[in-house]
């Protein structure tokens, strides 16, 4: 079965985490996963490489980049929709 | 105690090609920040930087030279010459030459070089570069050529400590003049980074702003690169004052400290310590200080960090200093910037003119210090910082005083 968006950003999120991706949860925010500013660039980073889309974020205000990174939900949901923007697709299996 | 003083400037930047040009620019608030040109800019997301414009290798340096000369070294040698000719010093067929040395910051050394034939055999696939490549790219080139074209045999090397290489710079020029190991040093730094890989890769930290630098302002996001290079000339006071040199300021003390805590993030204690350090090296209060020229990147981290250091340092005495970024006008020389910003230290404490930081739109309550916003201020000032903070966590601050 093909990964979803969802389960393709989770991965990335444990992996960035070092968690299990069974305890990176929707409501989880990035300090509860102990991940910092440069652990959210990069994770940033293996979302548009896996995804090949570009994720419109700047360091020096996330809260304005129009990404919403307030929890590992808001983080998925942002994702699929650029996905689906920006590949046209439906936001569900990941490019090859 | 050895003193040290600064007989020569010399600069080329995005303001302008030399120091009087600059200080115009200071003066005037004038921004160098502007569209960036060059091959395959339309693949970057940062599009903007203070790049230096109408730049004529040909007109400065021969063939066989530029051949040799990055465009980092060319920055090098023709703010040395600016320089040397103000400090009235030569040093060939001269005792001195063997008193006389160079220090100079850098971060990427010749970038330009690495790009070029990066490109040439990765994209073009070609299998064969230039015999020179190695000789213009390394970060000694700069340093190495000044020593050969003015004949400086005294200590001679190149420091690279990213933002604060050249401040890191100028701090070992001024101990090896006072400690007495040389009776003069070309000092300062050199960047040229400003090309399709040096940017792709700052890209990458997502802390450059795409559209414009402005410190210390509340609406600010990210910095903005320039390049350039400025060149001093420190030498001991006696000898100085013997030849009857004219001094444009005297350098009283320098403290360099390391965070050892993050790679990117900037400390807040680490910044404080060097600050305070450089006055207890110089052995004044606190409240001499008139200005500092600020590390002042533009970024959230940096300016917000930056503020809180400089009122832990001086209390009360932080309101009524004035600190401002340069970097709003020419950007962020990463290597070079604190030798271009020593320039307003030295506009501030000779002319009593404080440039300002130009870009100040909102005022930011986590900046809430006098940042000379957008125009140039007149004030007597008789002790100036400059304050540089590096990725890495390596702080390095140097004061001045008007003489």
């Amino acid at each position: 079965m093909a990964e979803t968006v969802r389960d393709r950003v989770i991965r990335i999120i444990a992996e960035q985490a070092v968690l299990d991706v069974a305890d990176v949860h929707d409501e989880m925010g990035l300090a509860e996963l102990g991940i910092d500013s440069l652990g959210l660039v990069e994770a940033i980073f293996a979302i548009e490489e896996a995804f090949d889309v570009s994720v419109p974020f700047n360091a020096n205000e996330p809260e304005k980049s129009g990404f919403d990174i307030s929890s590992v939900g808001a983080i998925v949901a942002a994702v699929e929709s650029l996905v689906a923007e920006q590949t046209g697709g439906d936001g569900g299996a990941p490019p090859a | 105690m050895r003193r040290v003083v600064i007989t020569g400037a010399g600069t080329v930047n995005a303001l302008a090609h030399d120091v009087p040009g600059t200080f115009a620019a200071f003066r005037e608030g004038r921004s160098g920040i502007g569209p960036l040109e060059f091959r395959d800019v339309e693949r970057l997301a940062v599009r903007i930087g203070a790049q230096v414009r109408g730049w004529d290798a040909e007109a400065h340096f021969n063939r066989q030279e530029i051949s040799l000369y990055d465009r980092f070294t060319q920055f090098a040698l023709h703010a040395a010459r600016e320089a040397v000719a103000q400090s009235g010093l030569s040093f060939r067929n001269d005792r001195l030459a063997y008193r006389a040395g160079v220090v100079l910051g850098t971060a990427a050394g010749g970038m330009n070089t690495w790009d070029e034939n990066y490109r040439s055999v990765f994209e073009e696939g070609k299998n064969r570069v230039h015999p020179f490549v190695v000789p213009k790219l390394m970060n000694n080139a700069a340093t190495s050529h000044i020593s050969m074209t003015f004949g400086l045999m005294g200590p001679a090397f190149s420091v690279s400590t990213a933002c604060a290489s050249s401040n890191h710079a100028m701090g070992m020029a001024f101990h090896i003049v006072r400690a007495g190991a040389a009776d003069a040093m070309l000092t300062g730094g050199s960047e040229a980074m400003l090309c399709f890989g040096g940017i792709k890769a700052w890209e990458g930290l997502r802390v450059m702003s795409k559209d414009g630098c402005r410190p210390f302002s509340a609406n600010r996001n990210g910095m903005v690169q320039g390049e350039g290079a400025a060149v001093f000339v420190f030498e001991e006071f006696e000898h100085a004052r013997a030849r009857g040199a004219e001094i444009l300021a005297e350098v009283v003390g320098f403290a360099m400290t390391a965070d050892a805590g993050d790679i990117v993030m900037p400390s807040r204690q680490g910044a404080a310590r060097a600050m305070a350090g450089a006055l207890r090296d110089a052995h004044l209060p606190r409240d001499s200080v008139g200005y500092i020229n600020a590390h002042g990147t533009g970024t959230a981290a940096n300016d917000k960090t930056e503020s809180a250091a400089v009122a832990d340092v001086f209390g009360q005495h932080a309101d009524r200093l004035m600190i401002s970024s340069t970097k709003s006008m020419h950007g962020h020389l990463i290597g070079g910037t604190g030798a271009v910003e020593l320039l307003a230290c030295l506009m501030a404490l000779r002319e009593g003119v404080i440039a300002p930081t130009i870009g100040y739109e909102e005022p930011d309550p986590e900046c809430a210090l006098d940042v000379v916003p957008n125009e140039a201020r007149e004030a007597q000032v008789e002790v100036a910082l400059s304050n540089a903070f590096a990725f890495g966590g390596l702080n390095a601050v140097l004061a001045l005083r008007r003489v």
